[in-house]
């Protein structure tokens, strides 16, 4: 992992994904950067990072702040708190968009009502959500609706047929909730 | 905003507090993991069990290894199910507890399955998980089927194989650049993603090539890249293709930057940002080229989005540092940020306007920032203190405002780094405007009067001993130094005692009320605060008449102390007690040049306070044990100057040697550490044999051979030669390595009994005039130039001929004379046409030495150069010139 950060300087990289509950506790996160290598640094990190962005106003907007000369976006909705971390050298609307795609899917898969008891309710869903959207720091989808398509063939019934309807059913779907949750 | 959301939890409080996990415990998930092993498999309940346990990992817990393995192998056995949702599950479960290579061969086959699958899904995940796990052997087995996978169809499986081929390329290279043909085909993709990894995974492959990210960019910059993210990617490739070959066109338009600027008007704003940033990045930007990307960067800075705005000012501010010019534009918009919501758009918006801001509207900008300042947190305020001292050196005129606007946020809350920061602008200012100097030692005074720190004050009134007895009313600044003998503890007491002794020193008028003060600090409780005391009442003539305090004594008590702090530590620490005293002449005073890594630090701004940041030990300690302990060289007297080691063979040679010149006043010894690199061989009673015949001035007096030299294991041999005392004599020596040779047995590692005798040329080596002057740096050049006055002051212009460019010339000026650049001008602006470089160094025979280069560019190339020297000795400012006219 580190010598993925180390050699790809020219290419964006995710450090963390964090969602946060609003006491600062973990809902769902994973790191890819070696930069936290204990449990106990990783803590530090959520904790003063919670504290810090408390204050501001991430409801409506994502907002943006530089941490430990990383960068982090994040964005609140209603008790979690969605965190995305990149290196201070990384573009910010590269990460701003991987936030978004991650909100949204997230929006989609737990069909609008996006709050901490909703997503652990679904955590496994959540889980491979984060799973689909980062591979060790490399981006590997943006696309909310995509995600949420891959995330979703799960929920599929179990003895119907394997195919590629399936798949598209399931991306109708997804992209209904998407329009149902933009019109609200 | 976070206020009433707090409240509404508090309404729903058992419901907020309900989660599935509720008292999950990893023992009771462990056993409810034996389901795994049913014949009839549950899908959903696995599914649940393998999400509490990674529950269980995503909170910090953490697996033993045997729990871990037992998990894993239950895992697999859940391959026996076709519900495609717990084999996701699956899938994450096994990269989460990445098992060891013995472990892996288990599921190998059933990923390798699933990887050839009619599912995409499958395919798409298998791949992922296999490549995660899989080491160099088993991706031998699997190369064909990912090859196949890059250029699938569905995007998703060609996706999570680039992907991997990309984390694959760091540990097996050799394997992933196999199929650069594939990834070439997949950069052609449709899907946006698929091209965007294509180009990383091909750009990583080709990136040491050159000649082929050339062809890569040329051909991609005139087709259209689909993806915003790949679009992005190749913004930054093209940057570093221009990077590389600015070098080579001097002349003529800058390849590419038409592709940049048109990659300004693309749809996504993550591409227009990347290209507004690549431009405002380029080697030496013109403002013409500067332009465009301003421009759209200001749009941003009026954006609804925080992100946007935030990224623009970011840029924005480092484009001002190098061109405030072209930011001038933006002012208007960034002075409307300052009461952004986002307090780091704010204070990026304030400093940028704070560089950028002509001296007509500090006022202005100063009655907006005293608003903004109560309601940010230090570490901002810091940044802001320091963008208003660089303003205030740029616009002295304007000192009355700055300072008072620096003196009202002293009085406010605040921490350590903060007040320090403030203490330190104060007194930079102070000592680089002199009108300023006044106001802003009453305003220090003032703030001594009630300061929780210990360091601040100490400092502030070692810095108001020095400036203090220069004002025109010395004595108004008594009452507040008094009061700190009163009133504080016994550091700071301590303190106020040397300051108010300073102040009887300089000022004879005061001397006698002085005297008066220092009596009663005498029946102080601290016996530092007393000692001190004693110490300056007599020695400054305790009787309390008004008479001249004589040099010797102000140079003993308040003289500063002409040697690296470091250096007399580690004398010190040396030093073993015994009859003969601690001879401070004999600590080194060299300065070791600061690792080029300190300068780099973030924020690393000059202090204005205390000495100047310590240098990493020497190892002028260890080279004077080593000369000492050799009775040959015991009496050639103190040190003066030891060189860098120069080289005087060819790397990967029999034997490497290098060579250190140790200076003394009237020796010169030269240390060849020797390295045999031959295991066959050892060598036997090692000389080097030098030839002084060019060097006339120099007779050989000692040398000192090498008994034995055995494979890999460095040893020195020295040569000793007498030159006139105190003269910088020059000269070129030519070196043979002369020696024993034995042929060492490498079984037994014995040697032969019997030698023969065998030469090694070496390369000469020369004494030149920069190895008799010292490195030693002054903190403020311009005090020191002042007080070492125009007595023997030599000036006169030098044209240098052609050269590469005016760093390059300031580089070899520096090396040439062996001094210690000050203030951090031996760095060159790019693209400057002319520049002043300061220097300062010890000649030989302790004359201080102060050089002011001016650097200017004549013509297109040739670079002509007026070089001021001043010094204690007349005879060595000439001897400065003489360097340079012949070197």
């Amino acid at each position: 992992m580190s010598r993925f950060f180390s050699s790809m300087d020219s290419c964006p990289a995710i450090k963390n994904i964090l969602i946060l509950d609003s006491e600062g506790k973990r809902v769902a996160v994973k790191y890819y950067s070696d930069e936290w290598p204990t449990n106990s640094s990783r803590l530090a990190f959520e904790k003063s990072l919670f504290t810090k962005s408390l204050k501001s106003n991430a409801r409506n907007e994502a907002e943006i702040s530089m941490f430990d000369s990383n960068i982090v976006i994040y964005k609140f909705v209603q008790d979690l708190h969605f965190f995305v971390t990149g290196g201070d050298e990384e573009n910010e609307l590269i990460l701003a968009s991987m936030l978004q795609g991650l909100y949204d899917a997230v929006a989609l898969l737990l069909r609008g009502t996006v709050d901490k008891r909703e997503a652990l309710e679904n955590l496994d869903l959540i889980l491979l959500c984060i799973d689909e959207i980062v591979d060790q720091g490399m981006i590997l989808e943006t696309d909310a609706n995509v995600l949420a398509g891959k995330v979703a063939i799960q929920n599929m019934d179990v003895s119907a047929p394997l195919s590629e309807q399936t798949i598209s059913q399931a991306l109708a779907s997804a992209r209904e909730h998407l329009t149902r949750t933009l019109l609200k | 905003m976070a206020q009433p959301l707090v409240k509404k939890d508090d309404d729903r409080d058992d419901e907020a507090d309900y989660s599935p996990f509720l008292g999950i415990e990893k023992g009771a998930v462990l056993q409810e993991a034996r389901v795994f092993n049913d014949p009839q498999l549950d899908p959903r309940r696995c599914s649940q069990v393998i999400t509490k346990l990674l529950y269980l990992l995503n909170q910090g817990e953490s697996f033993t290894k045997v729990e871990a393995t037992e998990v894993f192998f239950a895992v697999t056995k859940l391959f026996q199910s076709r519900d495609i949702g717990l084999r996701r599950m699956v899938y994450m479960m096994i990269k989460e507890l990445s098992p060891s290579a013995d472990e892996v061969i288990i599921v190998t086959s059933s990923l390798m399955k699933d990887m050839t699958s009619k599912t995409d899904m499958y395919r798409a995940n298998a791949i992922r998980v296999l490549c995660r796990i899989t080491d160099g052997t088993l991706l031998t087995q699997i190369e064909r089927y990912l090859k196949q996978a890059i250029v699938d169809k569905n995007p998703v499986v060609a996706s999570a194989a680039l992907v991997s081929g990309i984390h694959l390329l760091q540990t097996n290279p050799e394997i992933v650049k196999r199929w650069s043909n594939e990834v070439q085909e997949a950069v052609q993709s449709r899907a946006a993603l698929v091209q965007f990894h294509a180009l990383a995974l091909l750009h990583q492959i080709r990136q040491n090539d050159r000649l082929a990210v050339n062809k890569l960019v040329t051909s991609l910059t005139r087709g259209s890249v689909r993806s915003p993210l790949a679009q992005c990617l190749l913004i930054r490739y093209t940057s570093q293709v221009i990077r590389e070959s600015a070098n080579n066109t001097q002349t003529g338009d800058r390849p590419f930057y038409d592709f940049l600027e048109g990659c300004l008007r693309h749809k996504a704003e993550m591409v227009i940002f990347e290209a507004a940033r690549a431009i405002t990045e380029l080697n030496g930007v013109t403002s013409r080229e500067l332009t465009p990307a301003i421009t759209v960067l200001q749009l941003f800075l009026s954006s609804s989005k925080p992100v946007l705005r935030f990224a623009a000012v970011r840029t924005l501010n480092k484009v001002a540092m190098t061109h405030p010019m072209a930011v001038t534009n933006c002012n208007i918009d960034m002075e409307s940020l300052i009461s952004d919501q986002n307090r780091s758009i704010a204070t990026l918006a304030i400093t940028t306007l704070l560089k950028t801001g002509n001296e007509s509207s500090v006022d202005r900008l100063m009655k907006q920032i005293t608003n903004f300042m109560s309601d940010i947190a230090d570490e901002f305020k810091i940044v802001v203190v320091e963008a208003i001292r660089s303003l205030c050196l740029k616009f002295p005129l304007k000192h009355r405002s700055l300072m008072n606007f620096l003196s009202n946020i002293l009085r406010e809350e605040g921490g350590f780094e903060y007040k320090k920061a403030i203490v330190d602008s104060i007194v930079i200012l102070i000592r680089d405007i002199p009108e300023a100097k006044e106001s802003g030692l009453l305003h220090l005074c003032e703030f001594i009067e009630d300061c929780e720190f210990t360091y601040l004050s100490t400092q502030i009134l070692h810095f108001l001993g020095i400036e203090g007895p220069k004002t025109s009313d010395p004595s108004k600044y008594i009452r507040y130094i008094y009061n700190r003998v009163h009133l504080e503890n016994a550091t700071v007491r301590a303190g106020a005692v040397s300051t108010l002794a300073k102040f009887g020193a300089m000022v004879d008028s005061l001397k006698p009320r002085i005297f008066v003060l220092l009596r009663r600090c005498v029946f102080d409780n601290d016996d530092e605060v007393r000692d001190r005391a004693t110490l300056y009442l007599n020695t400054l003539g305790g009787d309390g008449a008004v008479v001249e305090t004589g040099e010797d004594v102000k140079d003993f008590l308040f003289g500063s102390l002409d040697i690296p702090l470091v250096n007399l530590e580690n004398s010190l620490k040396n030093y073993e007690a015994s009859e003969e005293p601690f001879d401070i002449n004999s600590v080194p005073r060299e300065v070791k040049t600061q690792p080029l890594a300190e300068k780099k630090a973030p924020g690393k701004k000059p202090t204005g306070l205390g000495a100047p940041p310590p240098g990493p030990p020497s190892t002028v300690d260890a080279y004077e044990k080593l000369l000492s302990s050799i009775p040959e060289f015991a009496n050639f007297g103190k040190l003066f100057k030891s060189s860098a080691p120069v080289e005087l063979t060819e790397a990967e040679t029999e034997y490497a040697v290098n060579v250190v010149k140790h200076i003394f006043d009237g020796h010169v010894v030269f240390q060849y550490n020797c390295t045999n690199t031959i295991p066959e061989q050892l060598l036997e009673n090692v000389i080097v044999v030098v030839d002084a015949s060019e060097a006339e001035e120099f007779a050989e007096v000692a040398s000192k051979p090498l008994r034995s030299l055995p494979y890999d294991s460095p040893g020195q041999t020295f040569v000793a030669f007498e030159k006139p005392e105190g003269v910088p004599a020059v000269g070129k020596f030519s070196n043979m390595l002369r020696f024993i040779v034995k042929e060492v047995d490498p079984s037994t590692g014995e040697a032969e009994d019997d030698g023969v005798e065998d030469e090694y040329q070496l390369e000469d080596l020369e004494v030149v005039a920069a190895d008799y002057m010292l490195k030693v740096g002054v903190s403020n050049f311009r005090n020191a130039w002042e007080s070492m006055g125009a007595d023997f002051e030599r000036v006169d212009e030098y044209g240098l001929g052609p050269r590469d460019s005016l760093a390059e010339a300031v580089n070899a000026v520096i090396n040439l004379l062996g001094m210690q650049p000050c203030e951090g001008t031996e760095v060159v602006p790019n693209n400057s046409r002319s520049h002043t470089c300061l220097l300062s160094g010890v000649y030989i025979g302790n004359v201080k030495v102060l050089v002011r280069l001016q650097f200017g560019l004549d013509g297109p190339k040739d670079v002509a150069m007026k070089l001021a020297v001043r010094s204690e000795d007349e005879v060595v400012s000439d001897a400065i010139h003489e360097i340079v006219a012949s070197g």
